[in-house]
């Protein structure tokens, strides 16, 4: 399908004052057919899971840190026994490889693996960085809740109205995509 | 927590971000100070490296002097921040919500002054690190030597300071939003740019809990394996005996813990003077870190106690000459009661008293003793211990510090207050999210004829 044929994604935010008002909105969305991906809510505090009635985020961070942490110990593994057997320092008779400081480096080296890792799945899970920030508002930070919906743009001012007359105030359009 | 201060979200927003979003008077001067210390220090260290290092009070067979006591005791000072931030993150304990983030700059600064301090400037020709540090040598075919406390000591510390600094950074993605939609212009485009186009949507939000709690797991032992890296350099040393002993790294862990933990309370009471934060740094914070101090001072005690027993019972003699030298010879002896009196029997007996524990004047006193005190120790356990006369080494002296070595520790004090205030002027110095996030979750409950503040959480 080219460029010009796809239906452009378009997305508006209205703002509630308080925690019930604004599950009241996502349920009305629901109601009015909305789907679950195409709304969500902002706020500038983080509630409970579920406070709005919202769905549960799903997330695979946790096989981050074990993917770096594997990273991180084969090239302390490498590192450690590849720099002692490429330039050996032969002590006593002793063998080689000395393991004690091969397993502090590699310890450091699984660590730091699984921390880089870890950061990387945070800042990718949380769906970041974000250069368009579609429908949004600055007041959201100072404590009011936003319900953003982002949808076809036929369906937008449908969006519009189920949000106003759930209450929301300050009704402000955004874009995503032309 | 007893005490009980309901804000709203844009209260608490002009609060903490008074000190990014309008210079205090105070700002200015104390940061030049601090920075023209700085620069006086850093003078020192270039005449250090044009001249060698003879300019300093180092000699044979003492040859770690200030740099190497100033190397471990901000190595200390740094694992009180991770220590805290992680283990009450963990413990999901509600006094934390206020100085995470204080403690966790602490760290990331407290290290650098490490790096400062040593082992780079003692070694003489820091130019010269990539050779012991980095593989490098692909023409020549010589390659670091992995079996030496040098290469264990920059893995390591490298590993703690990138690991605190992307703590720092991750948990400040949603205040750095606050400021981006309270800012225009640059500056906007600045914290936009920084904030990663954070919106605080559900999915951000968790994961932010998720990495909060993840990462303070994953840190936690590399603040561990740090110290115990740091007590191993002494401890693997063949030539001074008295050094060799298998309790050295909780020793030294716990030693770090007693002095970060102290800096952090200071720190504390800094930000509540500076600041005016006492709406949000209450005498109850105070009471609680000092009850958690008790606790580790104490058991810092026991593990120095543990020390000189061992020491004592295998009447060996580098290490009976070692405690000689420590209690019975002047200065040394003047300097370790100075020592015993700062670090342990002056705060630890006031802390006992929840007066002393709830005021700032005396938290503020108390905590700069106790790392008037580690510093100390950390000299008493080098000076002495490196200055006696031992086999192998036909040369024994005393140790003097030069103007030039005392120029540069003091560099890096200046270095750490100039660090945290030009991020208290960048970026937020209290988490605005998790002081909301405590507010939201707060209520008070009636019981019987009492309403008690009551903290809800899942």
């Amino acid at each position: 399908m080219s460029r010009s044929a796809e239906v452009a994604i378009r997305s508006v935010i209205g703002l509630f004052n308080n925690e019930d008002t604004a599950a009241d909105a996502l349920d009305a969305l629901n109601r009015a057919g909305f789907d679950q991906n195409e709304y969500e809510v902002l706020t500038g505090t983080p509630y409970p899971e579920g406070t709005f009635g919202e769905a549960e985020p799903v997330h695979k961070l946790y096989r981050f840190p074990l993917i770096g942490a594997a990273c991180g110990f084969i090239v302390g593994l490498l590192l450690t026994s590849g720099t002692q057997l490429a330039f050996p320092l032969v002590t006593g008779g002793k063998p080689i490889l000395s393991i004690p400081p091969m397993a502090i480096i590699m310890y450091e080296g699984t660590m730091l693996g699984a921390i880089l890792f870890t950061v990387i799945g945070i800042i990718f899970e949380s769906r970041l960085p974000r250069l368009l920030m579609g429908a949004y508002n600055t007041k959201i930070t100072e404590g009011a809740i936003g319900v953003a919906v982002t949808t076809d743009e036929i369906k937008i001012s449908e969006a519009e109205v189920v949000l106003k007359d759930a209450g929301a105030e300050d009704l402000k359009r955004g874009w995503e995509t032309e | 927590m007893q005490e009980h201060i309901q804000l709203d979200q844009k209260q608490i927003n002009d609060d903490l971000l008074s000190g990014v979003l309008k210079t205090p008077r105070w700002w200015l001067p104390a940061i030049s100070v601090a920075f023209l210390v700085f620069l006086i220090g850093m003078g020192a260290f270039g005449y250090m490296l044009n001249k060698g290092v003879g300019v300093t009070g180092l000699n044979r067979p003492v040859f770690w002097g200030f740099f190497m006591v100033n190397f471990v005791f901000w190595i200390g000072i740094s694992h009180a921040g991770i220590m805290i931030s992680a283990i009450l993150r963990l413990t999901q304990a509600e006094w934390r919500r206020p100085i995470t983030r204080a403690a966790e700059v602490l760290t990331v600064f407290s290290l650098m002054a490490a790096l400062m301090a040593a082992p780079l400037v003692h070694v003489g020709r820091p130019w010269r690190a990539d050779l012991w540090v980095f593989p490098y040598d692909f023409a020549r075919g010589v390659w670091i030597n992995i079996r030496s406390p040098f290469i264990w000591d920059p893995s390591a510390v490298m590993t703690y300071l990138t690991a605190s600094t992307l703590f720092v950074m991750i948990a400040l993605l949603p205040d750095l939003a606050v400021i981006r939609d309270r800012t225009t212009g640059w500056v906007r485009v600045f914290y936009s740019i920084l904030c990663l186009g954070w919106r605080g949507t559900p999915r951000q939000w968790k994961l932010q809990a998720v990495a909060g709690i993840l990462l303070s797991a994953l840190v936690l032992p590399v603040f561990v394996s740090v110290h115990s890296i740091v007590s191993w350099d002494f401890a693997v040393q063949i030539g001074t005996e008295s050094w060799h002993s298998t309790i050295f790294a909780p020793y030294f862990i716990i030693g770090a813990i007693h002095s970060g933990v102290s800096a952090v309370a200071t720190v504390m009471v800094l930000m509540v003077w500076l600041w005016n934060w006492d709406k949000y740094l209450r005498p109850d914070h105070l009471d609680a870190i000092g009850r958690l101090l008790i606790v580790v001072a104490t058991t810092w005690f026991f593990f120095f106690f543990v020390e000189w027993i061992f020491a004592l019972y295998t009447l060996e003699g580098p290490e009976i000459a070692m405690r000689e030298l420590q209690v019975l010879q002047w200065p040394w002896s003047g300097l370790f009661v100075l020592f015993l009196i700062t670090a342990f029997f002056f705060p630890v007996p006031l802390w006992l008293f929840k007066k002393v524990r709830r005021s700032f004047f005396w938290m503020f006193v108390t905590t700069v003793s106790v790392n008037i005190g580690m510093w100390l120790e950390r000299f008493l356990i080098i000076v002495p211990g490196t200055m006696r006369k031992q086999p192998f080494v036909f040369e024994w002296g005393s140790y003097h510090p030069s103007i030039i070595e005392i120029l540069m520790v003091t560099m890096t004090f200046a270095w750490v207050i100039f660090g945290l205030l030009l991020f208290a002027r960048i970026f937020p110095l209290i988490p605005l999210f998790d002081i909301k996030e405590g507010m939201v979750g707060r209520d008070e409950i009636k019981i019987g004829r009492r309403t008690v503040p009551a903290s809800i959480r899942e």
